[in-house]
């Protein structure tokens, strides 16, 4: 029976998750497809004839209705088409297909770096909450949500390349043989993106953990004699798991924004590096594609963070 | 002189009000308020006290280090970078504030609304915004500047229009909890009308929170405009804001000029002020207690 209500809450945010990913495909063609000047008269200039931009339009589609447009290039999405480049005619599936295991690269290693460290300093910040410790992390960590990624990624640059002359300030994936050049190539953005990500993963990580240590439980298992640490140890955090993994799976949406400037900075050939090339350019077909990506992947990150808070509390199973 | 000396300490005698502030204000929050005063000082008379011309070049050598005749260094053409920095902090600070005041109020009016009518427009409302919070910020901007460009009205509108949900969200949530309190039942049942009980029954009692909101909303919005900027996607020259001075001073970086610093740090200053400053306003949040 249980199992039952929980795969109906379950399948009901895959549900609301297509749907709003639907609402978003259409607030993001929308606004860069239907609503501005012309893209034919823009491609050609102010010199073209009226026939050309008229045959360009047509071969464009742009001379059909708005909606039909739209379903047209919903389709070429979903089958993995979404057009080609203004800029240079090369199919969208392909540009992004070479960007994509750079970014997914770089994402893989900025969790897997994060994580562990972000845990550590969020728990052991709630086990000694209120301590000299904790007030530093907790300042510290403000400070660092606070701040602009640029303002880390420029620290870092200025700290380890320009006085210590440890790393490259550029990186280039296509140059990597052997793995002491992949430490010097991913090392700043990795640790640019770790920044922003731990302090965000620390500051949620604590609040659970410190939400645990407050319930009932916890007292009774102080009163009987269990020590600091198997209190948090055996009591909080088995309990606290679920909540640990919606904060992970809710900060690493975060890189997805971080991602857009460090990719910038450092000069790291992935999608959002080409979704700012595609902006700069009004390369709208690109632009459309890497929007529909990002907003996939934080759609899924969040959906994850829900999931697992249902899977995890079983009063929410019962809402 | 001496007048002026023996007069002050009854001249400004503190009301109670302020002096309970002060005492209920720690010292980072203290920090945090002085911060921000400097900086809102500073949109409004940063030309004014800026010790160069803005856009003269006055020095030969480009991002020269910090001198007794410029404090943080000259930029990549060689201007006074203390200057640019003052003059810049009317488009960082002016064009988030009117866009947090914009997004705040809207989420504001549009959260009340909400509350007091209730029903399907509540729905509506609800659900269209919940779409707007599920594209990533600046994945959203990116796009909207992809279309419209980024003069000063596009990204005021762009900013507002982003920060609404979540302030609306907030009010929302607050004018729900205080509609089903009894004193605004009294007043429904005394026959007062909506604008009244809005007026003299919601919104005084939602200050605290939204004001709090507010401070993190403008957080938002300078981090998300100047993080425009450096892209070269936000103010455009020959104006500039904090962002657009670390990107075209980026050539510096290897350098190790003040120049790149220096405005990065001015965000910093900024929002981690307003933070602190929200952070230790315990009173305005105990008032109204856990309302998320």
């Amino acid at each position: 029976m249980k199992q039952m209500e929980m795969a109906r809450l379950i399948s009901a945010r895959l549900a609301f998750a297509l749907v709003s990913l639907l609402l978003i495909s259409a607030v993001v063609f929308g606004v860069t497809a239907l609503l501005p000047g012309d893209a034919a008269q823009e491609l050609l200039g102010q010199a073209a004839t009226p026939e050309a931009v008229k045959s360009l339009r047509a071969s464009l589609g742009l001379d059909q209705p708005g909606w039909l447009r739209y379903l047209h290039w919903l389709g070429g999405l979903l089958s993995g088409d979404p057009g080609r480049s203004l800029a240079n005619n090369v199919p969208v599936a392909s540009l992004i297909g070479s960007r994509l295991p750079n970014s997914l690269l770089l994402a893989a290693v900025t969790a897997g770096v994060s994580v562990p460290i972000a845990l550590t300093i969020g728990i052991t910040a709630a086990m000694w909450r209120g301590s000299v410790y904790d007030r530093l992390v907790s300042l510290l960590t403000l400070s660092l949500v606070s701040v602009p990624e640029f303002l880390v990624a420029t620290a870092a640059v200025l700290v380890f390349a320009v006085h210590l002359h440890w790393l490259s300030a550029l990186s280039y994936v296509n140059t990597i043989d052997g793995i002491g050049q992949f430490l010097r190539v991913f090392a700043m953005p990795v640790l640019t993106l770790c920044c922003v990500i731990v302090a965000q993963m620390v500051r949620m990580t604590r609040a659970a953990v410190i939400d645990q240590l407050r319930a009932p439980y916890i007292e009774i298992a102080v009163l009987k004699g269990a020590s600091a640490i198997r209190v948090v140890w055996s009591h909080a955090l088995p309990n606290a798991i679920g909540p640990i993994a919606n904060a992970v799976a809710l900060s690493l949406s975060y890189l997805l924004g971080g991602v857009i400037i460090v990719e910038t900075i450092f000069n790291y050939p992935g999608v959002a590096k080409l979704m700012i090339d595609g902006v700069a350019g009004r390369d709208m077909p690109v632009v459309q594609a890497c929007a529909m990506m990002f907003c996939a992947g934080y759609l899924l990150l969040v959906l994850v963070a829900d999931l697992l808070a249902i899977v995890s509390n079983p009063r929410l199973r019962h809402r | 002189m001496s007048d002026l000396l023996t007069s002050e300490p009854e001249a400004a005698p503190p009301s109670p009000a302020i002096r309970r502030a002060k005492r209920r204000l720690p010292l980072l929050g203290r920090v945090g308020a002085v911060i921000v005063a400097f900086w809102l000082l500073m949109a409004v008379f940063g030309q004014a006290v800026a010790p160069y011309e803005v856009g003269k070049v006055v020095d030969m050598d480009v991002f020269t280090p910090i001198t007794a005749a410029f404090p943080l260094g000259t930029d990549y053409l060689g201007r006074d970078m203390l200057s640019r920095i003052l003059v810049g902090t009317r488009y960082t600070v002016g064009v988030a504030l009117l866009a947090t005041l914009l997004a705040s109020g809207g989420g504001l009016l549009l959260g009340t609304c909400a509350a007091v009518w209730g029903g399907w427009i509540d729905a509506v409302i609800s659900r269209l915004l919940d779409t707007l919070v599920s594209i990533p910020s600046k994945m959203f901007a990116l796009v909207i500047v992809a279309a419209f460009g980024s003069a000063v009205p596009v990204l005021v509108a762009m900013a507002a229009f982003i920060y609404l949900p979540g302030a609306y969200r907030i009010a929302r949530v607050l004018a729900v909890d205080l509609n089903a309190m009894d004193f605004v039942l009294v007043a429904r049942a005394r026959g007062e009308k909506t604008r009244y009980i809005v007026r003299e029954e919601l919104l005084p009692n939602m200050t605290g929170p939204v004001l709090a909101d507010f401070g993190l909303r403008f957080v938002f919005i300078v981090l998300l405009l100047s993080g425009l900027s450096f892209l070269g996607f936000g103010i455009q020259p020959p104006q500039a804001d904090w962002g657009s001075l670390v990107r075209e001073n980026i050539g510096g970086l290897p350098e190790g000029a003040p120049a790149v610093l220096m405005p990065a740090l001015a965000i910093a200053t900024l929002t981690i002020g307003v933070n602190l400053l929200i952070d230790n306003l315990g009173g305005l949040r105990r008032r109204t207690g856990r309302t998320e």
